[in-house]
């Protein structure tokens, strides 16, 4: 069963749960292909669970981790929470990063942004995310590269003389 | 400016302590010292995830590892922990201790009140970096590393222990340095940007790409 999961991390971000479960939104992903959605809505408030129109809604809060959830997905929409975009690329899932506008100068836009120039996200608000899920081209997306902590640790065996 | 005689009182009272740790040093400097110590400070959910990364690829030779964590910091312990626990399957004679020290600044903090409890961390972290003695202090930004960092410093400028600060500035930073940064791109001997824009804003920065 393809599967969509939308995350919020540790905060709240009611108008994106909201836009997700919205008709049209429901409608877009039912034309995708997709037939399950998985709410993690956090400290926001908690919205039924059941079927939306042709689409099986799962909801909680939290969980210790969301590896499960992230691996099950076919497709994550996710804050801009850097932890949440950074575990979903790494697991190698297409993302749409969805930004809150009501949030200024949220220093965790800038990693957003620069996925999104890289190529590795899609990039939009609560209020373009119909529009995106319509017209989205998931195979335009770049596979994100792991980081490399091995040269980190090169760099400091450099330094202290550890060879 | 109300809390300007706590400032004062604050740093009477770090000159105050800096006097028995000068001397405490004297008479115990004929004893040996552990080949190596690693001071790593960890902090709130984030960072301390990026810092168990650039962990989890050093050598057996950066051991003890000594954390340290703001008290208010709930989600790192378990975190740090469960990483512990591998690391010492892998090297049975892999060694950790976890030190809490008070949070030095919480987000939206004014300016002058930030000054007062960033001096009262500096009092906390003073012993603990003098009992630790650390060759190496890795961090990454969370608050907390600031008075870790500049309690360092001083033992360095007191000829007590010279300890090298190596700073990793977070993934999230793409264009901009965090409060933390600002500060320890002052006081850190290497300062690790992960982004090229960085590198290119502050010239004594290493940049290795992506280490995360």
């Amino acid at each position: 069963m393809k599967s969509v999961f939308v995350t919020v991390g540790t905060t709240s971000f009611d108008e994106l749960i909201a836009a997700a479960r919205s008709p049209p939104a429901l409608q877009a992903l039912h034309s995708r292909g997709y037939q399950k959605l998985v709410l993690q809505v956090g400290r926001g408030a908690l919205p039924q669970p059941g079927s939306s129109g042709a689409l099986a809604v799962e909801v909680f809060r939290f969980k210790d981790s969301l590896a499960e959830d992230l691996q099950s997905a076919d497709l994550v929409i996710s804050h801009a929470g850097a932890g949440s975009c950074l575990e979903t690329l790494e697991k190698g899932k297409p993302l749409i990063v969805v930004i809150n506008d009501k949030l200024m100068d949220n220093h965790q836009l800038e990693l957003a942004k620069q996925l999104h120039r890289d190529g590795y996200v899609l990039y939009c608000n609560c209020s373009t995310l119909v529009e995106t899920l319509q017209s989205m081209d998931l195979s335009t997306l770049k596979p994100f590269p792991p980081g490399q902590p091995e040269k980190f640790a090169s760099f400091l065996d450099k330094v202290l003389g550890f060879q | 400016m109300e809390e300007l005689p706590v400032v004062v009182l604050l740093l009477l009272l770090l000159s105050l302590l800096l006097v028995p740790l000068v001397l405490l040093n004297r008479r115990r400097q004929d004893r040996r010292t552990p080949p190596f110590s690693l001071l790593v400070v960890a902090g709130s959910g984030g960072h301390t995830t990026e810092i168990l990364r650039l962990l989890s690829c050093l050598s057996e030779s950066y051991s003890p590892r000594h954390y340290v964590l703001a008290d208010s910091d709930k989600m790192s312990e378990a975190k740090i922990r469960s990483f512990e626990q591998k690391k010492a399957e892998t090297f049975s004679k892999s060694q950790f201790t976890l030190d809490r020290i008070p949070r030095s600044r919480e987000v939206r903090q004014s300016w002058i009140s930030s000054v007062v409890t960033t001096l009262y961390s500096i009092l906390y972290s003073l012993p603990l970096t003098y009992k630790r003695k650390p060759d190496l202090i890795l961090c990454n930004g969370p608050g907390t590393c600031v008075p870790i960092c500049v309690s360092a410093f001083l033992l360095g400028l007191l000829r007590i222990k010279r300890t090298i600060i190596v700073y990793v500035e977070s993934i999230c930073r793409v264009e901009t340095l965090s409060l933390s940064g600002k500060i320890l791109y002052y006081f850190s001997d290497y300062f690790i940007v992960q982004w090229p824009d960085l590198k290119k804003k502050y010239p004594k920065s290493v940049y290795l790409g992506r280490v995360v």
